[in-house]
């Protein structure tokens, strides 16, 4: 018998959301502080990675023949200050949580991206990013502090003012300066659960630049969704929702009894096994004309809830089945503002390469933070999920090349794919990171599967 | 690691002076630059194999490895992994033998035994601890249509192959759930320095193919591959041939 990472804890496959490249490892569940401890302390030279919701794409939260702790079993909210907004949670507890308990009390969370369904440690660990992005930064902007476990057993609260160094390498270090155990958190204070929701179709990526570029300023939350298929003069074709929080007096009488109702669930499930050749480009384009088509041109002031204007998929369990037992991955790279032409380049070779893709995301980045993997900086991000097939492989190496020469990057929260050589030109700070992980891990205990592929 | 889209970052040849195992190695360095281990005997060939996968981008490591050695195996799995992790093992070595003697002389028969069968299934012993340490990990074996039904004209050869085929097709079912998966690949008759000077068997293929083939299958986790795809069909019906009408088959 293979000796195992942890006595008495068997191997299980791991996957991430993309169900891609599986891999084995001792899956320990944590409750608390000591549990995560002597885990740490007994990983084998195989070392130990944590892990939320697994929403991540890739293989962030995996860890071949070593220990991955389930973080999920420590989710409990130890504090919460409501006049303030400052809550102190325990890492696993997901954003859907967090919204369940504290959108009926007027607060949301920070930020979200495209599904609730992620843990505080996974935001942290990714530093996600929402459709406030230009205007709110990403999740790292809205912590206190943090309680890191890190090899020698210590547990550290890590501020910005008090660890700088540590507190941006574990913003955004995907998981690999330590455990992520508990975090202070600033929610956003919300007068009702509802949003108003602009929406305006444009024609191309040009129309669709420019209302961004002119308009986003006056929203909170901003996002454009691509018809990747659209070809030709209709390259780039989108509908555009933008919107903020209603306030009280902006509700409909009806609604103002109880302005903060909210039900966030999965109404239904994708089957496990899904027909395979269901989802291929005829069917995938028709979704997608229909889509564009049923979109209003122009349409102002639209009551939405928060699942339908923040989480549309999370109403659809299971959705990544879809793409078939090979799976599939998100290609998201940003592009520095003043490289529009090589958004557009990347779009237009996804599109002539015909993959059968639902909708990209566009979006506006505003600034970036001091973290040093954090993923947003200035300028447009770009989104869009692909099923595996052949010759993905070399049209994403290529598309790389494109994304480094306009002095872009990739996102390691849904990377499964991008070569070593590759990202090490995309992260100016990828020294220094590993300069502190070095100091706070020098026998390298914390690594997963996306730490050994592109030698973080 | 093995990317999502079935791109390893290190590539581990045994026999790696065999032409399937370059011609591999090639194919993958066509895509992107990876870490490559040749584990062979020390050879001239080796190093300029080793100088070759180099000019084409590999990072590359030599290591001791004589299958005629039984503990050869051991040391040179340890010395290969020691660099990190094996994602993909090419076990591609072996030998053809001269038919006519290994009719009648013993020893040449126990040394393709050795080289052919005994040594690939320690080698892919050896090779599966790794990888379930790994977690992860690829063994691609090198069998043979050859192994399908040995024929009068190379029977021992064919036998060794049959041995081959039975380990690693066993060894990839006991290891399923352990995050390691073996290909075992079926090539045809193949052009290369191991068949030189031998006419060309119907539907004869090249190493380049039989790479792309290699390339392919573990992209799409396949458990068997013939080469060329055809091959399959030939052999099914070779094998259900009564032995009668088999015996007297210009084959």
């Amino acid at each position: 018998m293979p000796e195992l990472a942890t006595p008495g804890v068997p191997l299980v496959p791991l996957v991430g959301w993309g169900r891609t490249a599986p891999t084995r490892a001792a899956l320990t569940p944590v409750h608390d502080d000591d549990e995560a401890r002597a885990a740490v302390l007994a990983a084998g030279g195989r070392g130990v990675v944590a892990r939320g919701l697994a929403r991540s794409y890739g293989d962030a939260a995996q860890n071949a023949g070593g220990t991955v702790l389930d973080m999920t079993t420590a989710n409990r909210v130890l504090h919460a200050d409501l006049d303030t907004g400052l809550v102190d949670v325990e890492a696993g507890i997901s954003l859907d949580e967090l919204m369940n308990r504290f959108v009926p009390q007027g607060f949301f969370v920070p930020v979200t991206p495209g599904t609730r369904l992620v843990t505080v440690g996974g935001a942290i660990a990714a530093d996600i990013h929402g459709k406030n992005h230009h205007v709110a930064g990403s999740f790292g902007q809205h912590l206190r502090w943090i309680d890191l476990l890190t090899a020698d057993g210590q547990v550290r609260r890590i501020s910005p003012e008090s660890d700088a160094d540590l507190f941006w390498a574990t913003v955004g270090g995907m998981g690999l300066t330590g455990v992520i155990l508990r975090a202070r958190v600033q929610l956003k204070g919300i007068e009702s659960s509802r949003c108003l929701v602009d929406t305006d179709r444009t024609p191309d990526l040009d129309s669709l630049m420019t209302l961004l570029s002119e308009t986003d300023h006056l929203y909170e939350y901003s996002v454009a969704w691509i018809d990747t298929l659209a070809k030709g003069k209709r390259m780039g074709r989108s509908v555009v929702t933008r919107g903020r929080f209603a306030k009280l007096d902006e509700l409909p009488a009806k609604r103002r009894s109880e302005p903060l109702k909210y039900h966030g669930s999965v109404r239904v499930s994708v089957p496990d096994v899904f027909p395979p050749g269901l989802l291929n480009l005829a069917t995938v384009a028709a979704f997608n004309e229909l889509w564009y088509r049923k979109a209003p041109e122009h349409k102002r002031d639209q009551l939405q809830s928060i699942p339908t204007f923040f989480h549309p998929l999370d109403a659809v369990g299971g959705w990544n089945r879809i793409y078939g037992p090979r799976g599939f991955l998100q290609y998201q790279v940003t592009v520095p503002f003043g490289q529009e032409e090589a958004m557009r380049e990347v779009l237009d070779r996804l599109g002539h390469f015909g993959t059968a893709s639902f909708l990209a995301v566009l979006k506006r980045f505003g600034p970036g933070n001091p973290g040093m993997l954090s993923y947003p900086s200035p300028g447009w991000t770009l989104a869009l999920d692909i099923p595996v097939m052949k010759g993905l492989a070399g049209l994403l190496d290529s598309l790389d090349e494109v994304v480094i020469a306009a002095g872009g990057r990739t996102y390691l929260a849904k990377d499964s794919r991008v070569r070593p050589e590759t990202f090490e030109k995309m992260y100016d700070r990828l020294d220094d990171f590993r300069a502190v992980r070095k100091q706070v891990d020098p026998d390298g205990v914390f690594t997963s599967d996306l730490a050994r592929r592109l030698a973080l | 690691m093995i990317d999502a889209l079935g791109s390893p970052s290190s590539l581990l040849l045994v026999g790696g002076t065999s032409d399937i195992a370059v011609a591999t190695a090639h194919r993958y360095l066509a895509e992107r630059p990876l870490r490559v281990v040749v584990a062979a005997r020390d050879t001239p060939r080796r190093g300029s194999v080793a100088a070759e996968l180099q000019a084409a981008g590999a990072q590359v490591r030599v290591v001791d490895f004589d299958a005629a050695d039984p503990g050869a195996p051991a040391a040179m799995v340890a010395e290969a992994a020691a660099g990190g992790d094996v994602d993909v093992a090419v076990v591609a070595f072996g030998l053809l033998g001269d038919a006519d003697r290994l009719r009648s002389d013993a020893a040449a028969v126990a040394e393709l035994a050795q080289v052919n069968y005994v040594a690939p299934t320690v080698v892919g012993t050896e090779l599966a601890n790794q990888m379930r340490r790994q977690g992860h990990g690829v063994i691609v074996a090198l069998s043979s249509v050859a192994g399908e039904r040995p024929r009068a004209s190379n029977f021992v050869y064919g036998s060794t192959k049959a041995g081959l085929d039975a380990f690693y097709s066993g060894l990839a079912d006991s290891l399923v759930g352990s995050g390691v998966s073996v290909l075992v690949v079926r090539p045809g008759f193949v052009r290369s320095k191991m068949t030189e000077g031998l006419d060309d068997a119907p539907l004869a293929t090249t190493p380049a193919a039989v790479a792309e083939a290699i390339v392919s299958g573990v992209r799409k986790g396949r458990h068997t591959v013939w080469v060329p795809g055809a091959m399959r069909w030939v052999m099914s019906g070779l094998r259900h041939t009564p032995r009668a009408v088999f015996r007297k088959l210009p084959i």
